[in-house]
């Protein structure tokens, strides 16, 4: 496959104006399947969630899980959506097996929600608020393997294997409208919309979201027009797109890809692409028009959802604080800047943090120990950060240090201990013996001792070169086994070396 | 006159992946036509005031709470099978792309 042409970014934007779209497919959590009571489990062996529903078998029927669409008005609502006073699934019409029935229940003309809008965050610190046409309930599709063709790809492939246990999730689908002007910041813009639905999910625990796992996917719809030009331009659907810096990347390379096309005189082929995280390109997937013809009628099987206001607005007193404004009112409260607090949710360590702080750690603590060291064992270990250590505890650790009680060096002993199971954090101080030295008959002691046995590094401080304390806070420092404030030892060092 | 084409009896085919010799489009497009002219026999009498009906029956909200039921083995699931590997379905190459 000959590489792509690309335009030099900057030069394509002086060129074209982009204009973007996005659908994001959203897995629900919930315990069973959209239309059956198969577990909605994933990584089990295959074949075995699936009952004759999930694999439209004759004679089966769909059931609606009540769950499924709670949790999908819920996701409307915090969308900004009307929720529709009545609402209907419909047949989608395709051949592939991925689809054992050869249509996907889906919702057309009568979408559970629609028209709303997300305000989401550039890097920046900039809003913006992005179009949301609709969010319909659908069904996932069953999971297939390639065999035979080079590397799992679906070309030269002799045969195929399916795997039913993802057919029949529950999904949402939540697709804008067009989004203009959003210029150069274009690839920004993606990313934080994604994020900013990835949050949105998170808060209402709805799902994992989880995009490595494809709990949250998104296909990135990119046209270019040129400057001035009020028609649109023809569109590709990028696919495939498992990460918010592959949404950033993707975007990008499209718009360079598009450009350099465009401005060679050629045209656009409408076509969904394919994203490949390894090397940063898309690929041409599958034409696609306007016309594709999935002969979409209203699901026979399936009674309309008419959901009770009562039931609605139930759900939208019950809508957690928005991950925006949320994220706003904790960075204003912690007094973090913008690195700061970024490093905090990159990490996804704001509840965490939050906890931390309600039990009584300073802000600035918090953010250390969990951004740290903490973050670090579990990268370590490949674990969760709430699975290294309870909040509650971190905060016990910070309080000894701000007392006083501990130095740095010394905390991270004990916390140590507290992950290794030994006790609260004042225990493992008790049992390990490991607070501060506070006692300065010790430490002038200990100052005394190292002042006479280097004699030139005290005539050095005497000369008024007070960085050559250093040497003798490093010898009080380790004959105390660590366990002395240094900035106290500094103070006696400097007090000493002048009263002799 | 139907709207009922050759043209169109050829794309419904296609669309639904049977293979049609000139004949069957021949007498389908008659046979489709006189159908949707009789259902459109329908619309006379349908006034203004008569909404599209797709669901004839009076219910709606016919939902199931969320819990786990029994599920087919994997056994079970592929018994129907006409070919399988790795407790997977096996199905022949696939042209094309994915939807």
């Amino acid at each position: 496959m000959a590489a792509d042409k690309l335009m030099d970014y900057d030069a394509a934007l002086e060129l074209f104006e982009p204009v973007l779209g996005f659908e994001v497919h959203v897995e629900l959590g919930t315990k069973t399947k959209m239309f059956s009571h198969a577990p909605n489990v994933f990584g089990s062996e295959p074949n075995t969630n699936v009952t004759p529903v999930c694999l439209g078998l004759p004679g089966s029927l769909p059931v609606v899980n009540e769950q499924a669409v709670r949790y999908s008005i819920s996701l409307g609502l915090a969308l900004g959506c009307q929720i529709a006073a009545s609402s209907r699934f419909a047949r989608k019409n395709y051949f592939y097996p991925d689809n054992p029935k050869n249509y996907q229940i889906s919702q057309y003309d009568e979408p559970i929600a629609f028209e709303g809008s997300v305000e989401i965050e550039l890097p920046d610190g900039s809003l913006r608020t992005i179009p949301i046409e609709r969010a319909h309930m659908e069904e996932d599709a069953g999971k297939l393997t390639h065999l035979g063709g080079s590397g799992g790809r679906i070309q030269g492939a002799s045969s195929s294997l399916v795997d039913y246990n993802r057919a029949g999730v529950p999904l949402v689908e939540i697709v804008t409208h067009p989004i203009f002007g959003t210029e150069a910041l274009a690839p920004e813009v993606g990313r934080a919309y994604v994020g900013a639905i990835r949050d949105i999910v998170l808060s209402l625990g709805i799902s994992e979201a989880k995009m490595e796992r494809g709990n949250l996917r998104c296909d990135a719809n990119v046209s270019l027009r040129p400057r001035g030009q009020e028609k649109l331009g023809t569109r590709t659907e990028t696919k495939n797109v498992n990460s918010l810096r592959s949404v950033e990347r993707a975007v990008r390379y499209e718009i360079q890809r598009q450009a350099a096309i465009l401005a060679e005189g050629g045209t656009i082929t409408q076509e969904t692409r394919h994203w490949h995280e390894d090397t940063g390109v898309t690929s041409s997937g599958r034409p696609k028009s306007d016309a594709d013809d999935y002969r979409y009628f209203p699901e026979p099987d399936l009674l309309p959802v008419v959901p009770s206001a009562e039931l609605v607005e139930q759900l939208r007193s019950e809508l957690p604080e928005q991950p925006l404004a949320r994220r706003r009112r904790l960075k204003a409260d912690w007094g973090f800047t913008d690195l700061e607090f970024q490093d905090v949710a990159n990490g996804g360590l704001v509840d965490v943090v939050e906890a931390t702080i309600a039990a009584g750690s300073s802000p600035a603590a918090a953010r250390k120990w969990w951004t740290g060291e903490i973050s670090r064992r579990a990268n370590a270990d490949g674990v969760e950060v709430t699975e290294v250590i309870q909040p509650e505890r971190v905060a016990e650790i910070a309080a000894l240090v701000e007392a006083g009680t501990l130095t740095d060096k010394l905390a991270r002993q004990v916390l140590e201990g507290v992950i290794a199971g030994e006790g609260t954090a004042q225990e493992v101080v008790d049992a390990r013996g490991l607070a501060v030295v506070s006692d300065d008959g010790a430490l002038i002691a200990a100052v005394d001792e190292a002042l006479a046995a280097q004699p030139d590094v005290l005539a050095k401080i005497r000369d008024g070169k007070v960085q050559a304390a250093g040497a003798i806070i490093g010898s009080v420092m380790k004959a105390m086994r660590g366990q002395a404030d240094a900035a106290r030892v500094r103070e006696l060092v400097l007090e000493r070396a002048a009263a002799e | 006159m139907s709207d009922i084409t050759p043209e169109l009896v050829r794309h419904l085919a296609s669309l639904s992946r049977i293979d049609l010799h000139d004949e069957e489009v021949t007498s389908l497009t008659s046979e489709l036509g006189q159908i949707v002219e009789s259902i459109a026999k329908v619309q006379e009498v349908a006034t203004d005031d008569v909404v599209a009906t797709s669901h004839p029956i009076p219910l709606q909200n016919v939902s199931r709470p969320d819990e786990v039921g029994e599920t087919l083995t994997q056994e079970q699931a592929l018994s129907n099978a006409p070919d399988s590997a790795d407790g997977r379905f096996r199905v022949p190459a696939i042209l094309g792309g994915e939807q």
